[in-house]
């Protein structure tokens, strides 16, 4: 019983291990002449700690859904390509199956036209 | 590898509208200028869709997509019923938006969009299928009540229509997550079996159901899941608030019976008594409320609370101590209400869009001044829209009112059918009111009504036929009753 809970215990293990040696490995290798810049969490973009009620572009939204919408599209083709193999493997149906994922790019592909149509894509 | 290529006709009406909808978006953006083109196609495909559903699929039962989805009489039926409902919400609608320079493609992007999945809903024989479905719906909806970017108002309602719709879609979700978890299946008919040879775990199965219960309650808008509908019926545009209020009841009906009685009417008797007291409740805060009104879209909504409410009776008398040979008539019952309900409330709301113009929104009671100087035969429509929602006879609403209270004493819940009388009459108050100020009070404002003519022509058909089928209701009870005896044994 318990030991099915190893890979756990490994992965917990493997986490902590990539957190904390990175930050050590830093702290004893790399030269340390820090200044305002290097100390903030990000370099470029909004301040991390400041009024949440700050008025920022709204485009920042679209692009973010933007990318959502394209990412998440991706995470689909993975699982879909795996399983494709073993649909060519068996020589049935694998038409069908290329053709169901080309519907679904087709709906992507579709919208990207209509977002470049309606000018989402142009920052200015 | 056992895979089979699923049976793509009896999804032919979806599968159709869903291109249809690419095709709209297309045209929205590369047509913008050609301001009829999003709303011709629009109505185009609606009719086809009507078509299909009428000619392509058969009367029977048919399962596919691995027993996702269903085409039946019952779910064709209420399809047809959409259709219709948002052809006509989108015809009103027009005007209104035009005037506030609302008439963009996208509205009517979002209502096919909208229509895809209350059809989904409607055919959903699967509880993930539903919860798209449902979600496609919601969504859509949202992005229409938003529409009047620059209003606060409307920005508001979305706002707490998204909010308390994600808030139900998290209980409807946990409540499906519990079923499943109880069932061990996802699709209704394993859903039933499951109950039916009592694998199930009963503690978990009723825990499940409550979540689910609050979920429909939501989407229906019944007490105490009501807070919602006023402020989004009165923050919305008014064409999106008829929008809301016809076609979506439809297909929550349609979501309740497929929840409940195809899926776990074993539990009917569990259910019945939840149901009963969001239908007691709803009926006597929606009418109580509603005398308190001066906002009609407000007061409308609230008779909505009530009318939802009065529908939910007729699915509490279906099981009676075990027995259920009272269940078809019981359900037809219902199913009736809620479409004479759709049909009242696509007249009702439709009269608040003749009246309004640019600039004006004839949204207060005391915009209905003196209707009768100003145009007697619109004034004489609101009366029947307005005597039918009272239940006054001889128009649909009476009879709907009437079938509903059969099924309830006929299940023996006298004290029921009592209180639904009582608290009708009170309703009659509010109802007669509106009455009262058309032909009683002096106008307030005397330009004369402006809207198109196919309007107007829409409005006269929608108020006669309340009238008609209220003289002449066998066809609709008739229909109702054989749709769900076909689907449902």
């Amino acid at each position: 019983m318990l030991e099915s809970y190893f890979p756990v215990l490994v992965f917990i293990l493997v986490g902590l291990g990539f957190g904390i040696v990175p930050i050590l490995l830093g702290r004893l290798v790399a030269p340390w002449r820090p200044d305002s810049e290097k100390l903030s969490p990000y370099e470029c973009g909004f301040e991390a700690f400041e009024d949440a009620r700050m008025k920022f572009d709204v485009r920042y939204y679209l692009i973010a859904i933007l990318f959502i919408l394209f990412d998440l599209e991706i995470a689909f083709l993975f699982p879909w390509a795996t399983v494709f193999q073993d649909f060519i493997a068996a020589g049935e149906h694998a038409w069908f199956v290329f053709g169901a994922v080309m519907v679904f790019l087709a709906v992507l592909v579709i919208g990207y036209i209509v977002e470049w149509k309606n000018g989402a894509l142009d920052w200015e | 590898m056992n895979f089979v290529v699923p049976d793509f006709y009896p999804a032919a009406a979806e599968i159709f509208v869903a291109v249809m909808a690419l095709v709209i978006m297309l045209a929205g953006a590369f047509a913008r200028s050609v301001r009829w083109l999003a709303y011709t196609l629009t109505q185009l495909t609606l009719v086809g869709a009507a078509l299909i559903t009428i000619f392509v699929p058969s009367v029977d039962v048919s399962y596919t997509f691995s027993g996702m989805f269903v085409s039946d009489l019952f779910g064709n039926v209420l399809k047809l019923l959409i259709y219709l409902a948002v052809g006509v919400a989108l015809l009103y609608g027009r005007g209104y938006l035009a005037d506030r320079r609302m008439e963009r493609p996208e509205y009517y992007l979002l209502a096919v969009l909208m229509t895809l999945g209350m059809m989904v809903m409607v055919s959903a024989n699967h509880l993930l299928t539903l919860y798209i479905g449902l979600e496609m719906m919601s969504l859509a909806l949202y992005g229409m009540t938003a529409f009047d970017r620059d209003s606060v108002r409307s920005t508001e309602a979305a706002m707490k229509y998204f909010v308390l719709g994600a808030l139900a879609s998290g209980l409807l979700l946990y409540g499906m997550s519990m079923i499943y978890g109880a069932t061990g299946a996802l699709d209704f008919v394993s859903i039933k079996d499951a109950l039916y040879f009592q694998t199930a775990n009963k503690t978990v199965l009723l825990f499940g159901l409550v979540f689910l219960m609050a979920g429909i309650a939501f989407k229906l808008g019944v007490v105490p899941f009501h807070m919602w509908v006023p402020d989004v019926y009165q923050g919305a545009p008014t064409a999106v608030t008829l929008l809301i209020a016809s076609a979506p009841k439809l297909a929550a009906f349609a979501m309740t019976m497929r929840l409940l009685v195809f899926a776990l009417f074993e539990l009917a008797e569990q259910w019945q008594a939840m149901l009963m007291f969001l239908a007691v409740l709803s009926i006597i805060l929606g009418n109580l409320a509603a005398i308190a009104q001066s906002n009609i879209k407000r007061m409308l909504a609230y008779s909505g609370i009530s009318h939802m409410g009065f529908m939910l009776l007729g699915l509490v008398a279906g099981v009676v101590s075990g027995e259920t040979h009272n269940a078809i008539t019981a359900y037809s019952a219902a199913m009736f209400y809620a479409v004479a309900y759709v049909l009242m409330s696509l007249a009702s709301f439709g009269m608040v869009l003749l009246l309004a113009r640019a600039g004006f929104e004839a949204e207060e009671i005391d915009d209905f001044k003196g209707l009768n100087k100003r145009s007697p035969w619109f004034a004489a429509m609101m009366m029947i829209v307005m005597f039918s929602m009272a239940g006054i006879p001889f128009f649909i609403g009476f009879f709907a009112k009437l079938a509903v209270l059969q099924s309830v004493v006929a299940a023996g819940y006298v004290w029921l059918a009592v209180l639904a009388v009582v608290m009708s009459v009170i309703g009659a108050f509010y109802y007669l009111r509106v009455v009262k100020v058309m032909y009683f009070d002096a106008p307030a404002d005397d330009a004369p009504i402006h809207a198109p003519a196919e309007m107007r022509v829409m409005m006269s058909v929608n108020g006669l036929s309340i009238a008609a089928l209220g003289l002449m209701p066998q066809g609709l009870t008739y229909l109702c009753w054989i749709a769900l005896l076909a689907s449902l044994t």
